[in-house]
């Protein structure tokens, strides 16, 4: 009886899924349905608000009310801005100092972790801290470090030691202040460098320094030859990451200083943010926020071409 | 929404409890004078329910008193009424997505210019604006500024009260130098600021990035020696004799500070002078409370006065305050109980009591509630009761606008002394780039 029965529906069966089967294995279906939730996502959450963005920095959109099409008038009051200037003048020169200041210390560190040490484990894991703790955190640290009545560096200096008689001023004038600030961006920055390029360090053969320790090569040229040259790559892309991070920081300045003082230590970051949120000036706000992409679009293609050679990033042997 | 569980009324403190059962006891012996005056005819709609936001509160009771209140208008109406605390930083921009869609809570008490920026979107509240006028003994000049739309006679928000900052100084330092009070003229003040100096006790006022403290401060320098940021018509008037007079002033004055200023937010003056690192400063009353409650910092609260700001070449004191300002947008479906709710809460029934709770922390815009409990509480806190009797307010001269507001938010008086203060630019200098950033904020 089952037989009987089973007998038609093993006829049907296939005819009926075949649709659906069919469907599943059509190749086109298939990688839309696969691809639409990662697009759906990044459409959401990243080209729209982008786009919006962008949109946003060629009107005169307010937060009391949806703005008018102004064309390129907001970049055109920004060529005249000092503020604007000013701004990108110190984001430049934030960058810089910092990326600088992060690869030395870093590589250094790099380095020294790469010996034989003992708790090397624990060492490298500890020395991750600053960059896992929430950066507005560490801002308001360096904030109370930096703090003109109450800096703990002014009380060793004037109170405990005596050798001053004022307290020292961190972020009361102008550069001072963004000295300070790019001390604090190092020191949140290095870790990050330094671990990466450990990573790095590890994957270079031991045989290449036992090579050049049997040609009589000395440290100093061990590092530069062999060392350095190997390093290059991954140098390359943990720069990258670095400019950007550091050229679009924000909470460093804003927690510590607000882009004081009289706007000194503003980067296009915190401009764009005070025009835009607590000024209302969205589309002003936004138009600054754009002004950044030429800088990145231009530090991310120097530090790909001229730190790394084209074959190793895509992954080919050594020459 | 600010849930109070019973752990966290447990742990509020002996301060907060006191000042309740101080707010019960008071609201018995206030005298609110009321003419009788007819209510408005506001027949409220059928099945109404209303939902309010407002800013967090100052203290506890402040909260307790304001839902005890909307509690007494659920009974006496039957209309339910949500109230969601906001805070501080995120009012404003939760009106703005309010207005703009249309859609979400009935009303809002924001903060002073709010109703300026979104009067399309509001029904006007000019009756019982009206009547509360009639029966409170008239509204305060800086509640009149708020409410009332620029040019009209309309009231389009209905202030709840302002907080000032003004002068707070150690007693002793000004007897030690020789002063009783501080001097209402600039040439006294200074005087006065360099005594303290040489007493090696300071005075000092924010001169960084602080909205509330840096604008305080610049907006007096300013003012006191009859300059302005714009006229009365909205034109950018910022570069003038005046303000030079005030940054070469500033010069003089800006020495005479403890160090850093330049670098302080709205919370460093208040740190400086409970480390008794500085002795004169502007503030509002949250200083002097924080001092008084905490037992290690009293007597420094004891030793602490209240002054207005000094006068300088004008009559009355130049400053201004926060306000509250309530709003009732286009979009309620019950703009009747809407309106009849906020008339209800500046009930003396209710309001004296709110008032009474909140220590001295607002300031009431009714004439008739300077007879509240509140300010015969704390002698030293009776001066914040004339806070909103003054005739400046953030913009002056101009009308109240989204651009007045920008002003304040992106420091342009506070950022013009602080480039004369740290010898960044000269007077003449930093006015001509105030006005140049004046007059792209005020364009339209």
């Amino acid at each position: 009886m089952s037989a009987t029965t089973s007998a038609p529906a093993w006829v049907r069966r296939p005819a009926q899924q075949n649709w659906v089967v069919r469907l599943f294995d059509w190749k086109p279906f298939l990688i839309v349905i696969c691809l639409a939730p990662a697009i759906g996502l990044l459409m959401t959450f990243l080209t729209y608000p982008l786009g919006l963005g962008i949109w946003l920095a060629f009107t005169d959109t307010t937060i009391g009310r949806s703005g008018v099409w102004v064309g390129l008038e907001n970049f055109e009051y920004l060529l005249e801005d000092p503020l604007w200037w000013n701004a990108v003048f110190y984001s430049v020169f934030y960058t810089g100092i910092a990326t600088f200041g992060k690869f030395a210390l870093g590589l250094w560190l790099a380095l020294l972790l790469n010996n034989h040490l003992p708790f090397k484990s624990f060492l490298r894991a500890v020395i991750l801290l600053p960059w896992i703790v929430p950066t507005v955190l560490s801002a308001i640290a360096f904030w109370w470090l930096y703090d003109p009545q109450f800096s703990i560096f002014s009380y060793l200096f004037v109170d405990v030691l005596g050798w001053r008689t004022t307290n020292i001023d961190f972020i009361g004038s102008a550069w001072p202040a963004r000295f300070s600030l790019i001390g604090a961006n190092i020191w949140r920055g290095i870790p990050f460098v330094a671990i990466s390029l450990l990573a790095g360090l590890q994957t270079i053969s031991p045989s290449l320094y036992e090579a050049a320790l049997l040609d009589g090569s000395t440290g100093w040229q061990r590092f530069r030859y062999i060392t350095f040259p190997m390093l290059l790559p991954i140098l390359a892309i943990v720069m990258t990451f670095s400019i950007i991070f550091t050229f679009t920081d924000f909470q460093l300045v804003y927690a510590i200083t607000r882009g004081g003082p009289v706007n000194s230590t503003h980067l296009l970051a915190t401009l764009a943010f005070q025009r835009g949120i607590p000024g209302g000036q969205l589309g002003e706000g936004a138009a600054i926020a754009v002004s950044m992409i030429p800088f990145l679009v231009f530090a991310t293609l120097f530090s790909y071409f001229a730190l790394a050679r084209r074959k190793w990033q895509q992954g080919e042997a050594n020459d | 929404m600010a849930i109070i569980t019973r752990r966290r009324a447990l742990q509020l403190g002996a301060a907060g409890a006191t000042a309740l059962a101080a707010a019960e006891r008071a609201a018995a012996q206030s005298r609110i004078p009321a003419a009788d005056v007819p209510a408005p005819n506001l027949p409220i709609e059928s099945g109404a329910t209303l939902r309010m936001l407002r800013p967090v509160r100052f203290v506890q009771p402040d909260e307790e008193v304001f839902r005890a209140n909307a509690a007494k208008f659920t009974q006496a109406t039957g209309v339910q009424v949500r109230i969601d605390f906001v805070g501080w930083e995120d009012i404003n921009q939760q009106t703005a997505v309010t207005a703009n869609t249309g859609a979400g809570p009935d009303l809002i008490m924001g903060f002073s210019d709010a109703p300026h920026i979104y009067a399309d979107k509001l029904i006007e509240v000019t009756d019982i604006a009206e009547y509360l006028g009639r029966k409170y003994g008239g509204w305060l000049p800086l509640a009149r500024k708020y409410g009332i739309r620029h040019g009209t006679q309309n009231w389009i928000g209905l202030p709840f009260g302002a907080s000032s900052g003004p002068l707070v100084y150690r007693k002793s330092a000004m007897t030690e130098v020789g002063f009783q009070r501080a001097p209402d003229d600039h040439a006294g003040f200074l005087d006065l600021c360099r005594k303290l100096k040489a007493a090696n006790k300071p005075a000092g006022f924010a001169l960084g990035n602080a909205v509330g403290d840096g604008n305080g401060f610049a907006n007096w320098l300013v003012w006191s020696h009859g300059g302005y940021l714009v006229d009365e018509d909205g034109k950018v008037a910022i570069n003038s004799r005046e303000t030079v007079a005030a940054l070469n002033y500033l010069r003089e004055l800006y020495p005479t500070f403890v160090p850093g200023t330049i670098a302080w937010g709205d919370i460093s003056n208040n740190r400086a002078y409970s480390a008794s690192e500085c002795w004169l400063t502007a503030n509002g009353v949250s200083l002097y409370f924080s001092l008084k409650n905490d037992p290690a910092t009293r007597p420094i609260a004891e030793d602490s006065e209240h002054q207005l700001l000094p006068k300088g070449v004008l009559t009355q004191h130049p400053m201004s305050g926060l306000t509250l300002n309530a709003m009732v947008f286009r979009h309620s479906r019950f703009p009747n109980a809407a309106r009849a709710f906020l008339a209800f809460m500046m009930e003396a029934e209710q309001y004296d009591p709110w008032l009474i709770a909140n220590l001295g922390y607002w300031a009431q815009p009714l004439a008739a509630y300077k007879d509240s409990a509140v300010w015969t509480s704390d002698p030293k806190v009776a001066i914040f009761r004339d806070s909103m009797n003054n005739e400046f307010w953030n913009g002056y001269k101009g009308p109240i606008s989204e651009a007045s507001g920008q002003a304040n938010a992106e420091y342009v008086m506070v950022q013009m002394c602080a480039s004369v203060a740290s010898g960044q630019a000269t007077p003449e200098a930093a006015a001509r780039e105030a006005e140049r950033r004046a007059r792209r904020i005020f364009r339209r």
